[in-house]
């Protein structure tokens, strides 16, 4: 996602914004709004709200700009002051989102252990028979409605699996700058990440199977 | 390393986050498992699709909105 929208580095920009220069301040906002909605929708509860702290955030840049001290990347400020207004807001509406500790249903395994051999078996801890993961045909990954499954799927995950992959995955920040935006440790942001990624591929492998099933099925029933 | 064991490390792996041991079991498996291979693979696949959404926007009077109060706010 890098290289499609290059913006100068920080120095430059900041320069521009404190100046007043309305055209950068339009490049940012284009730029990097779209993830701080995705980014601000895991810890309020309505798209609207989403907007209204992406819209306070943005004010609190235009008037903090001045104030900005160039010891994290600019992004990395603004995002920060995104999670600081989204976790206020969703405070508000009951909603907190705690980061410092896992949850009990976030720690087990990421995969059914059902589909893997039991002990006592040959090879026990490897792909049960029939259970492997198996490969999605190139033709549906490229469609359409497999973006729109992985986007209904990450509104379907709990507000902190969201929140870490939508700053990795989707905005492509590192994980040391996602540790530090939402004060979690390494550890467990990688939980967190992994169980996202891992969610989001078992609705792909479900979804896809299916389609194959029925693609198969139906040529067969087809023949009746 | 065991199949159920590798698919709970493929985050640490492609973040360069395991020790050296640990890397190396992780390497070896995904030598000998075909399985393993495809299921790793899928993970780069699904990291690939979410970095490739399209982003959601800001409505155009939010938009405009902000940009009148940068107009105001920084050229007083």
């Amino acid at each position: 996602m890098a290289g499609a929208r290059e913006l100068p580095p920080d120095e430059v920009l900041v320069r521009r914004l404190r100046d007043g220069d309305e055209e950068t301040f339009a490049l940012v906002l284009d730029t990097w709004s779209g993830g701080m909605l995705r980014l601000a929708m895991s810890f309020v509860s309505t798209k609207a709200s989403a907007e209204e702290a992406v819209q306070d955030t943005w004010l609190a840049v235009i008037r903090g700009i001045g104030d900005f001290e160039g010891r994290s990347s600019l992004k990395t400020w603004v995002y920060r002051i995104l999670v600081r207004t989204a976790k206020t807001r969703g405070s508000k509406e009951s909603r907190t989102v705690p980061f410092a500790s896992l949850q009990p249903e976030e720690e087990g395994p990421t995969v059914d252990a059902a589909r893997f051999r039991p002990p006592g078996e040959r090879y026990p801890g490897h792909w049960a028979v029939g259970q492997e993961p198996r490969p999605w045909p190139e033709d549906y990954v490229l469609r359409g409605e497999v973006r729109e499954l992985i986007a209904e799927a990450l509104d379907e995950l709990p507000p902190r699996l969201r929140a870490v992959v939508t700053l990795r995955d989707v905005a492509g920040y590192g994980s040391e700058e996602v540790c530090s935006m939402l004060e979690i440790s390494p550890g467990n942001q990688r939980v967190l990440l992994h169980r996202a990624r891992a969610f989001l591929r078992r609705k792909l492998e479900h979804y896809l199977s299916g389609v194959h099933d029925v693609a198969v099925g139906g040529d067969e029933r087809g023949l009746r | 390393m065991n199949c159920d064991e590798f698919v709970e490390l493929v985050t640490a792996f492609l973040d360069g986050a395991m020790d050296e041991p640990t890397e190396l079991r992780f390497l070896t498996h995904l030598t000998v498992c075909d399985d393993c291979e495809m299921c790793l693979e899928q993970f780069k696949q699904i990291i690939a699709m979410v970095g490739e959404l399209p982003e959601a926007s800001l409505t155009v009077e939010t938009r405009d909105q902000l940009r009148g109060a940068f107009r105001a706010l920084r050229r007083g």
